[in-house]
This record gives C-alpha cells, sequence and structure tokens, in this order.
C-alpha cells in the first residue's frame, strides 16, 4: 500500500516509522529532514503516550487530503523509549479511554478508512488491541 | 541612558468590521494615536508595521500623508507585534530619533488559521494528514500540563468565565457579553480538553502606539509612561512548539518543557531590574484558556500547578493580587495577529493611566505586563512603569 509520503516507513513486512540520528550530536528528528545528511533510523515499534488531544473539526484543505465526510480522530504524541516522541494518530481506543502512559504499538492506517486506494499514515493502537 | 515613554494610544475596536479593510482599521488607530498624543503625522519620524494576512503595512502612507517617513513592515507570526514595537524602541533607544510608531493591524478570514506546511519548514504530507491545525498543539499541551500539575478541567472555565466578564467593560473587546462556568464546560468541545468557548478566534482589528524619547515625551507634557523593557525571543532546545511533527526526549520529563515565552520572559525581568512580584498588571497570551494558565508559570508569576488555586481564589480577578487579561485578552477580543500583542500594550497604558472604567484594576498600578507567544516558537515580552 502507498504511504503519504516517501521516507517515511521502512519496506519491511511490518514497516517501521524512518527517523533521521544527527551524526554529531544523536538526535533523532521525526520525519527525516528533507535533504539532510542524517542517518536514517528505523525507530522503534513500540512507546508510550506523551500527550493527546482529539481533532473534532474538519481541518482545512488544502492542506488537509482526508475524506470529506468527517468523524472525530484521536492525535497522540507518542514517545519511542530512547529516541523520540513522535505524532501520530491514535487508533483502536476510544476517546473515554485514552490514558498519557498507556502502552502503544505502532499500526499505521489509511487516511480514508473508507477507501482502500488510500494513503497510509502513521498511527499507533494499545498494546492489547493490537496483538 | 533614557527611557522610551508611550505618548500615544489608539485602538481600532476588535471582532468583525464587514466594509474596513484591515489597514483601514490600522489607519484608525494610528490616528487616534496621534491625537492621544497630541502630534501630528508630520511629526512621526519613523514607524514600524505589523500585519500578517491583510497586506503591507507601509501602504497606508497613502491614506496619512506621503511626507516621506521610514516606515519598516514586520512579519514574524503571533509575535509580530512585540516585534515592530521591539524595533520602533531601539529606533528611539539608539538616539537615532525622537517620536515615533508601533501599528498592528489584522484581518482574517472566519474559521481556523489555515497554515501551510511549506511556510514552516514543513512536509507536505504533515499538512495533508490533518496536522497543520494549532489548536490541536494547544490543546496537546495543556493535557499534558495538566496531567502533570493536577489542573482540572473546571480551571479552564474559569479562566474562560473571566475573560468574558472583564471584556463586559471594555469598548475595544469584541465578546463581551458573560458567559457562565456551566455554559462553558458543557459547550462541544473542539479539541479535548477545549470547548469552544475556551479558544479565541482570529478576528480583526488595529492598534497604534505612539512612542517617544523622555525629551520629548517630557515636552508633549504627558505622563511618562516608561517602557521598561521590550524582549522577542526564539525557542530553546527541546521545547514543545506549534506543528511539531516530534518532540525531543528529556532525561527528567517531569516538569515543565523550556519555552520561548520563559526565556523573554526572564530577560525582559533583567533588563527592568524587577520581578515578577513587582508587576501590579499582567495581559498574558490567552489564545485558549490554557495558555493562560501556563504563562501565568513561564512568565514567573508562580509555580507550575499554584494556579489551580490561583483561580479558585480569584487572584487574577480585576480586583485579585495580580490581575490578568482585564480587557478580556485573546478569548475575548479575538486574534488578529499583527494586532494582538499591540492591544495588551494598550490595556496596559489604559491601566496604568487610572482609564479602565469598569475594568480598572484598584490601587494606583505602577506596573504592567505583557507577553505573547506564537508559532513556530516565538514570544515577545514587554514591561511599563509609570
Amino acid at each position: 500500500m502507498p504511504s503519504i509520503a516517501e521516507g517515511l516507513f521502512t519496506d519491511d513486512r511490518s514497516p517501521r516509522l524512518i527517523g533521521g540520528r544527527d551524526p554529531v550530536t544523536g538526535r533523532i528528528l521525526f520525519p527525516r529532514p528533507f535533504r539532510d545528511d542524517s542517518e536514517p533510523v528505523a525507530l522503534g515499534e513500540t512507546g508510550t503516550l506523551w500527550s493527546w488531544t482529539v481533532q473534532r473539526y474538519r481541518p482545512k484543505s488544502p492542506p488537509y487530503a482526508g475524506p470529506e465526510t468527517f468523524t472525530p480522530w484521536i492525535v497522540g504524541y507518542v514517545e519511542l523509549p530512547g529516541e523520540v516522541i513522535v505524532e501520530a494518530r491514535l487508533v483502536d481506543v476510544a476517546i473515554e479511554d485514552v490514558r498519557i502512559g498507556m502502552t502503544l504499538r505502532l499500526m499505521p492506517v489509511l487516511l480514508d478508512p473508507a477507501d482502500p486506494a488510500s494513503p497510509l499514515i502513521p498511527a499507533f493502537a494499545p498494546m492489547e488491541a493490537s496483538v | 541612558m533614557s527611557d522610551v515613554c508611550v505618548v500615544g494610544i489608539g485602538i481600532h475596536p476588535f471582532g468583525r468590521t464587514d466594509g474596513l479593510s484591515g489597514l483601514d482599521q490600522g489607519v484608525f488607530a494610528v490616528r487616534q494615536a496621534l491625537a492621544d498624543a497630541g502630534v501630528e503625522w508630520p511629526d512621526i519620524q519613523f514607524a514600524y508595521g505589523a500585519s500578517d494576512a491583510a497586506g503591507n503595512p507601509d501602504t497606508m502612507v497613502d491614506r496619512l500623508g506621503l511626507t516621506g517617513v521610514q516606515f519598516i513592515n514586520v512579519r514574524n507570526g503571533c509575535a509580530a507585534g512585540g516585534a515592530a514595537l521591539f524595533s520602533a524602541q531601539m529606533a528611539v533607544k539608539s538616539g537615532e530619533f525622537d517620536l515615533g510608531l508601533a501599528v498592528g493591524f489584522d484581518k482574517h478570514p472566519r474559521g481556523a488559521f489555515n497554515a501551510l506546511p511549506s511556510e514552516y519548514n514543513l512536509p507536505d504530507w504533515y499538512g495533508e494528514a490533518g496536522y497543520m491545525v494549532t489548536t490541536q498543539f494547544f490543546a496537546a499541551k495543556i493535557m499534558r500540563y495538566m496531567h502533570l500539575f493536577g489542573i482540572s478541567q473546571q480551571s479552564l472555565g474559569r479562566v474562560a468565565e473571566k475573560a468574558f466578564r472583564n471584556a463586559v467593560h471594555a469598548s475595544h473587546a469584541w465578546r463581551r457579553q458573560p458567559v457562565s462556568l456551566e455554559e462553558i464546560l458543557n459547550a462541544p468541545l473542539v479539541s479535548d480538553p477545549y470547548t469552544k468557548y475556551m479558544f479565541c478566534s482570529p478576528a480583526e482589528g488595529g492598534v497604534a502606539l505612539v512612542l517617544a524619547s523622555e525629551k520629548k515625551a517630557r515636552e508633549l507634557g504627558k505622563p511618562l509612561i516608561r517602557l521598561k523593557a521590550a524582549t522577542m525571543r526564539t525557542r530553546p532546545p527541546h521545547s514543545f512548539e506549534v506543528f511539531a511533527p516530534c518532540v525531543d526526549i528529556v532525561e527528567d520529563d517531569s516538569g515543565r518543557r523550556p519555552t520561548a515565552s520563559a526565556v523573554a520572559s526572564a530577560d525582559a525581568f533583567d533588563i527592568a531590574g524587577i520581578g515578577p512580584g513587582d508587576i501590579d498588571v499582567a495581559q498574558l497570551q490567552d489564545t485558549e484558556a490554557g495558555a493562560e494558565i501556563m504563562h501565568m508559570a513561564e512568565n514567573g508569576f508562580c509555580a507550575d500547578g499554584d494556579q489551580e488555586r490561583w483561580l479558585a481564589e480569584g487572584r487574577t480577578e480585576i480586583g485579585g493580587a495580580l490581575p490578568v487579561n482585564t480587557d478580556g485578552g485573546c478569548l475575548a477580543c479575538g486574534e488578529p495577529i499583527g494586532a494582538s500583542g499591540l492591544r495588551q500594550v494598550y490595556e496596559n497604558v489604559v491601566q496604568l493611566r487610572g482609564a479602565g472604567e469598569g475594568r480598572q484594576i484598584p490601587g494606583d498600578p505602577k506596573t504592567a505586563y505583557s507577553h505573547v507567544y506564537g508559532a513556530p516558537g516565538v514570544s515577545a515580552v514587554t514591561i511599563l512603569e509609570r
């Protein structure tokens, strides 16, 4: 399945996010900066929720390329231990069950869940639900 | 070195004014500020103008008079007004000029700000996925802050309730009807934990400030309202900012992250030679209710978590120990980006002159503080003294 951008995910059967490690400072950024001398790093697949909110109205287009019919979605910042905190969708969890500190696993989803041709975006799901 | 003084203030009411461009509203504010200072446009030696979405400020010379005046345009996100004011005071401080102007205006379309990734050095997919939304960031920032420091959603509601209550007495404010705490808390969520009353809206408006050297201010016979400090700073390492696809991990993440606001604030206090405890009134960036709460701590007025008690005790009310956002702030005035930071300084001058009428803080205030914060991690602070 196509991803929403080149260089976001590894080609593995279960793809991982690609970050960029600064060769001098070791600092990792996500996504790997465009035209950058940083080393690509396949980021860990599990982490904990650092913070979150719910997008309850449809963002303006452009730039938003999601479906016209809007369903609120959860956005989270996920701490990948020893690496970096990344922004991504939270899926497979009810809004009232979201807790800072909950453990999560990478589970990319379609930008438009109802359209199989839609590109993959980074997302995480609770560990229990993704096993 | 002699101080820079604010000798004239003008404002075009904030909100929505159909039929008037942003520039028109800026010109309105300039004329009012000139009259307030008792000077004419040809007396003005220089101007710095801020506008984010309403055109080039220097084009207002068409309207004000082709005097050949030096007029520099400033664009600096939400800190644009602060950047214009900083630059204007430097022009006076340097000894180059005696009398000049900082002006800001804007006019934004309805709805949320529509930023594009390329303007912020971000990849296009970030916007396509739906993350170029300022409200998302602000909500995620307060969500973590509430978790770390025990701030309740009720406290967020109290901030909004206070804003609308104060704005009743501010003729330049936009939303001037009180809203009950219950209605604020029960309103639809926009981005959790914020309901619709807890976010400000993009708006319209214009503000102008006439600045003078101390010598010139004495000649004009105006009460001396001194600009003791004006700082504008960018973000430090490990901060959490608007439009952040990632955040650094830090060893001890149990506290507040470093912010541009904390840097701008500490430097302003250092320059003014006073501390947070010496401030009589403060206007703190409140683009959302939690921002006021977090900015109370980032600007050094209280410890993280104390806000819960401060708000419950009414310490930031008009009659409290430290009145905050006496004209209703961004929550009640809306946010015309170029004008917003200058509105705070306008309101502080009103308070220091004792001209706040129904919203005047008691006790003959001598010091006033203003603070803005914006994308992609910029902040501007001023300290006034009478």
